[in-house]
């Protein structure tokens, strides 16, 4: 009931829905954008309905078909359209089950890095003095670190697997998502909308969060698209050295691991999972492009 | 000048010291018990226990212990291996100058071609050329730098047998090392084809290591150039009859330089986190594949040094950029 009323204020709400067109005006001038954003959608439904895509179990392994090429090769065999890896399982569902890891990786590694980063930014930039010194501090010391070298001690720590390497990596990304919330609430809290709020009488955290935060949103909503591809790089980077998912989880770093040895022979192995890391990634990338293009007034083509 | 370096320092301290309260809490924080850990002595006596534990420290209490282990630091002490019982410092400086000499390789790659691709891009935008270069350099800031070796490796290596697939030199060649970077050393051996044959090892960790700073070096440099190109006095210096290249190159150039030095600067860190894959994919024997084997042997005291010996090295290359980004903008300074 509530959610209906919500929508319908939504689409009746003229600026909002000039904002939208206004949005989706300029971000589908940007083809490679848009593109990716098709990809990307194919991607999220390869995802959800990986069950009923695949053609074999993921982790079934068939001992008559081991290192079987891909069907168009000699040797190729039909039931496996993308040949096998070395205990026989199918390639191609292992490739169509791995979206699910990766995707999930993706939303859960933004969402914690985002929120978590914004509050304290939105925090640092709003109350500043010693609260900001000490958040940026810690933020300081976090980046002192190459970031891949962090995540991966993290991950000594935790004990490897695929969510220990999640939490690490949003650990890792999360000083970005303060900087930018901090510098945009600093340039936003001088405003006078909200001085007139305040004076209105609004608190402290309406003023943070209602008032100020959803003018904040572009640099964040692009730095969101880059950690997006970056993350599910990161994590395949762990799975590849041993420290993210473990195996026979179909995530591609981790199958790229599996396959190393194979790197001279079976060239189906090695090649496959890494183009299913390049093509997802580079279509977050290309849709973050025409996000930038679309949100950010200080980027837009004139 | 000196306030401002002054200022970038005071900043620095701090930072240093909880980057060293992290290194020092890690081996803390890892499950088990940390003097078993850090002595590699899985099974012992109570009394040999307490006999380590009291030669290690453990029994005082934490906050004299992390003033013991920063002034260890202060000292030039990071802890001793566990595996090879040498110290942690001694390893990192034997293996640091092949990690710089990498890095070094990988940035002037990424740097020769980045920044004229980034230009022609901007003076032809919109063109095919710019097109082709900027798509190009989306795949690259997109790749999976550990694919892209062992691809790399599948195919100049393997299947065409250009180069070689791992190390730094043939093991021809032997000659102790004198400034530890490969290139300088094999020239200085005097021994034919040692060159040759360290060139040909770095070429393919070179690329890979390069390929996604080449990316941001080169989208960088076209937006910082398109930004310039439309200033007032770049129009000024065109209508006085300059040449394009005049233009480009010397008017337009130094002001677009300034936010591509940052990210330039800023690359140091994101080369660090690749030397640990390229470093790993061609057994390349630097830090960052010395921090892998460390985690994956379980090495934690050089874990624990490498970590605060690598962030101390990126501390340092932010402050110079810092410097240098001072110098060729002097709005900054102030």
């Amino acid at each position: 009931m509530s959610q209906a009323a919500a929508t319908s204020a939504v689409s009746t709400d003229p600026s909002r829905r000039a904002r939208l067109a206004e949005f989706w005006y300029y971000f589908s001038e940007n083809r490679g954008a848009v593109i990716g954003l098709v990809f990307f959608i194919f991607l999220v439904l390869l995802a959800i309905f990986a069950p009923l895509i695949a053609p074999h179990d993921p982790t079934q392994q068939y001992r008559d078909a081991v290192l079987v090429p891909p069907v168009w090769q000699e040797g190729g065999r039909a039931d496996f359209l993308l040949g096998t890896d070395a205990v026989g399982r199918d390639m191609l569902s292992r490739l169509i089950f791995g979206t699910q890891f990766s995707l999930f990786v993706g939303v859960i590694v933004t969402t914690l890095s985002l929120v978590v980063g914004v509050v304290f930014g939105v925090i640092a930039g709003y109350f500043r003095g010693w609260v900001d010194t000490a958040i940026m501090r810690v933020m300081d010391i976090i980046l002192a670190f190459p970031s891949l070298l962090l995540a991966l001690v993290l991950v000594a720590i935790l004990g490897p697997g695929l969510v220990n390497a999640m939490i690490a990596i949003s650990l890792v990304y999360q000083p970005h998502f303060v900087r930018l919330a901090r510098a945009a609430v600093m340039s936003e809290k001088s405003r006078d909308y909200v001085v007139a709020a305040k004076v209105a009488g609004a608190g402290h955290i309406r003023l943070m969060f209602k008032t100020i935060l959803p003018n904040c949103m572009a640099p964040l909503i692009v730095q969101a698209t880059l950690s997006f591809s970056s993350a599910i790089l990161d994590a395949a980077a762990l799975g590849f050295l041993g420290m993210g998912a473990q195996p026979p989880t179909p995530e591609w770093g981790t199958m790229l691991a599996e396959a190393r040895e194979f790197i001279q022979s079976k060239w189906w192995v090695v090649t496959l999972p890494g183009v299913a890391i390049l093509i997802t990634v580079l279509a977050i990338n290309l849709m973050g492009d025409g996000l930038r293009d679309a949100l950010d007034p200080k980027l837009k083509r004139s | 000048m000196l306030r401002f370096l002054l200022g970038r320092l005071a900043v620095l301290i701090p930072t240093f010291v909880g980057v060293s309260i992290i290194a020092f809490s890690f081996i803390r924080l890892l499950p088990g018990d940390p003097v078993a850990l850090l002595s590699g002595e899985r099974v012992m006596s109570p009394e040999r226990h307490a006999e380590i534990s009291a030669q290690l420290g453990f029994d005082r209490p934490i906050v004299i212990q992390y003033l013991d282990y920063l002034w260890g630091v202060v000292r030039g002490d990071f802890g001793t291996s566990i595996v090879t019982k040498r110290p942690v410092v001694d390893q990192f400086f034997e293996l640091f100058p092949a990690t710089v000499e990498l890095s070094l390789c990988a940035i002037i790659f990424a740097v020769v071609l980045g920044i004229p691709a980034g230009m022609i891009a901007a003076i032809k935008r919109g063109s095919f050329a710019d097109q082709a270069m900027m798509g190009t350099a989306l795949v690259g800031f997109s790749m999976p730098i550990f694919w892209w070796g062992l691809l790399l490796i599948m195919l100049v290596s393997g299947m065409l047998g250009w180069t070689p697939v791992s190390g730094r030199i043939s093991l021809m060649y032997y000659f102790p090392p004198v400034t530890g970077f490969m290139l300088i050393d094999s020239l200085l051996s005097g021994q034919a084809g040692a060159f040759k044959s360290a060139v040909s090892h770095l070429i393919l960790p070179t690329i890979v290591l390069g390929t996604i700073p080449l990316a941001v070096i080169a989208r960088q440099t076209r937006s910082a150039m398109l930004e310039v190109l439309s200033e007032d006095y770049v129009r000024t210096a065109r209508a006085k009859g300059l040449s394009t290249f005049r233009v480009v190159g010397v008017h337009a150039l130094r002001n677009a330089m300034i936010p591509v030095v940052t990210t330039v600067g800023l690359q140091v860190g994101v080369m660090l986190a690749g030397a640990i894959l390229t470093e790993t994919i061609f057994s390349w024997p630097g830090i960052g594949k010395w921090m892998v084997d460390s985690v994956s042997r379980r090495d934690y005291a050089v874990i624990q040094g490498g970590l605060l010996m690598i962030a101390a090295v990126i501390m340092l290359v932010n402050l110079a950029v810092d410097l240098l980004y001072g110098l060729i903008n002097p709005r900054i300074r102030h």
